[in-house]
């Protein structure tokens, strides 16, 4: 009896830990500059996400944000700026898997090659560093610690040059993600596209790692768009829908990691997965329903059959002697 | 053949132009010394069996193919990596669930997807957009997703989204391949239907010259190394096609069809299905 109070009393004592709001207005201020941050974070993840799922490069943001760690982490032994370290990493990533990777299987191989690299360099380089250990932890798992004047200045220019970029080759990137053949055929330079898009994809990820730590930037640039993309199919509204998504899930995690002291990540994560969660549920009645009304459910074995016969049919004409 | 009639009269512009074209990979020869020109509004059909470098000669025109000798000329231009006044029609790939686009967004790709920034489409291409919609027959499914399309739907809305660009030449790379019947008809019909009122050039890459029997001017058959290039009734002949690969051919005229046969082999596997053959589905036969 004694024991089970007692344990009733830790859950409460880590639930009020997790969730607490003492002198939250107070704190808030001392946040804006993270909420700011995060706020265009969102923005730049929600519309680079919808790509990310067309171009199926989810493993290559992931593998960019282990060369992005790679990168800050020698920053921070070296003592140079931050973001600039983790720039330069995902950057080089992301060119380095655009160039190489043409093909999915190609890519996917590069990137399972590169991470690992990375992420050793990023450990090697952090157990060299005698600085604040808080500063290690945050580049993986991310930071609550406020970000300062010229770390915002940095998020803030390289979000506008990616919100920029996207938005002045929105459609012919679109086309260029979804056929890349009939595009090439009608005169759009793929492959400039796909390059300006990694360098873009690069500097989304080095974004995200100041902000979620290099473990979690998918629940920023991913996780948003899925849930989107559960909703709806129409081109305007998905990137609108992700970067709402986004938005509410790094201000949220902001706002409720703010009284526990914790890292903003798991909340951040946990708002996300939930969005998509709820969008996932949503979106399966809404397909069900959209293909009854729509009459063309797929026809019951028995037609198909039928219609394989027909096809199979008169068709073929010639034979190689 | 109306337009080779009129063409007589009337010498319609050159839309592609091939001199003395060749391809080869190391020793094997594709084809080589091909002179071909395409004009405006006339359906060519590139036949042969497969390997004999249909698609080469369709990556060729695309600019993504050098040539080993010889030239390509679209528009009295050398062929560079594609162009805005290319409509291409690629084999049937359905779509990935949760491509984020509808059926009337696809189409609308191929009129305004070369174009960078946000401008919205004018009042007058959003007309000519939903015109196109209706034309190829996609108004019933414009707002569906695409990755929910059945096979034929999809191809209608490729050529839609050819079409969309105002193309010069419309390239097919085997379209109706996994279409049914019904599909295959719908479709050439569609194509053609949109040659004419355009004055686009076609060119047809096909294993199957059947569907397309009644709306092909002239035949390129590329096999074995050579090739040869006429209307169809010249060039689908026994005497022509066993010259062209050097052992006896036969060309089999059945059921509205044509079969070429090869003298070594039984019919592939396809042209087994040949007693499957429903006639009352292609009312208007072969084109003699």
């Amino acid at each position: 009896m004694i024991l089970l109070a007692s344990s009733l009393t830790d859950v409460g004592q880590v639930l009020s830990h997790v969730l607490s709001f003492q002198n939250f207005g107070e704190l808030v201020v001392l946040v804006r500059n993270s909420l700011i941050a995060g706020a265009l974070l969102g923005i730049v993840g929600g519309l680079i996400g919808p790509f990310v799922i067309t171009r199926n490069l989810p493993f290559a943001v992931h593998g960019i944000s282990e060369l992005s760690f790679a990168g800050a982490s020698i920053a921070l032994l070296i003592g140079v700026n931050v973001v600039t370290g983790s720039l330069i990493g995902s950057v080089l990533a992301a060119l380095i898997i655009g160039m190489l990777g043409n093909r999915a299987r190609e890519r996917n191989s590069i990137i399972a090659v590169l991470m690992p690299f990375g992420l050793g360099l990023g450990i090697l380089a952090l157990a060299l560093y005698q600085g604040r250990s808080a500063n290690k932890f945050g580049l993986l798992t991310g930071q609550i610690v406020s970000v300062d004047n010229p770390q915002l200045g940095w998020l803030l220019a390289i979000s506008l040059v990616v919100i920029v970029t996207l938005l002045v080759v929105w459609r012919p990137l679109t086309f260029a993600s979804i056929d890349p053949d009939v595009a090439a055929a009608a005169g759009i330079p793929v492959r400039t596209l796909s390059i300006v898009f990694m360098l873009a994809l690069g500097l989304s990820v080095a974004v995200s790692v100041q902000i979620v730590g290099a473990l979690l930037v998918l629940s920023l640039l991913v996780t948003p768009a899925a849930a989107a993309l559960r909703l709806t199919v129409n081109p305007v509204v998905v990137p609108l829908l992700s970067m709402l998504f986004a938005v509410v899930s790094v201000v949220g995690g902001i706002l409720l990691a703010l009284g526990g002291g914790l890292p903003i990540s798991p909340y951040v994560t946990t708002i996300s997965f939930a969005i998509w969660l709820v969008c996932r549920l949503v979106g399966g009645r809404r397909e069900k329903r959209g293909s009854r009304t729509r009459g063309r459910l797929l026809p019951p074995t028995g037609s198909t059959r039928q219609v394989s016969a027909v096809s199979s049919a008169p068709t073929k004409t010639e034979v190689a002697p | 053949m109306t337009s080779r009639e009129s063409e007589a009269v009337h010498p319609t512009p050159v839309v592609l132009r091939m001199r003395g074209a060749g391809m080869r990979f190391g020793d094997r020869q594709l084809w080589s010394g091909l002179d071909l020109e395409v004009r405006a509004g006339e359906f060519v059909a590139i036949l042969g069996p497969n390997g004999a470098g249909k698609t080469t000669l369709l990556k060729a025109i695309l600019g993504q193919q050098e040539l080993s000798e010889g030239s390509i000329e679209f528009l009295d231009q050398p062929v560079r990596r594609g162009h805005r006044k290319i409509g291409y029609i690629p084999q049937q790939r359905l779509m990935d669930a949760g491509t984020p686009l509808r059926t009337r967004d696809m189409i609308s790709l191929g009129a305004l997807g070369h174009r960078f920034g946000l401008r919205r489409a004018s009042r007058a291409e959003r007309r000519r957009i939903d015109d196109l919609v209706d034309e190829v027959g996609a108004s019933a499914f414009a707002t569906a997703p695409v990755a929910s399309l059945s096979g034929g739907e999809q191809q209608r809305a490729r050529v839609g989204q050819a079409l969309a660009a105002q193309p010069a030449l419309l390239l097919c790379d085997e379209p109706l391949i996994s279409l049914d019947l019904k599909h295959q008809r719908g479709v050439t019909e569609l194509i053609d239907q949109q040659r004419r009122s355009l004055g686009a050039a076609v060119v047809f890459v096909t294993h199957d010259v059947n569907p397309i029997l009644d709306v092909v001017d002239r035949v390129l058959y590329i096999a074995g190394g050579r090739f040869t290039i006429g209307t169809p009734d010249e060039v689908l002949q026994a005497p022509v096609l066993s010259e062209l690969y050097g052992t006896p051919v036969d060309v089999v005229r059945t059921l509205g069809r044509i079969v070429i046969v090869g003298s070594t082999q039984a019919a592939e596997a396809h042209g087994d299905g040949q007693h499957h053959t429903h006639p009352e589905h292609d009312p208007e036969g072969p084109v003699r």
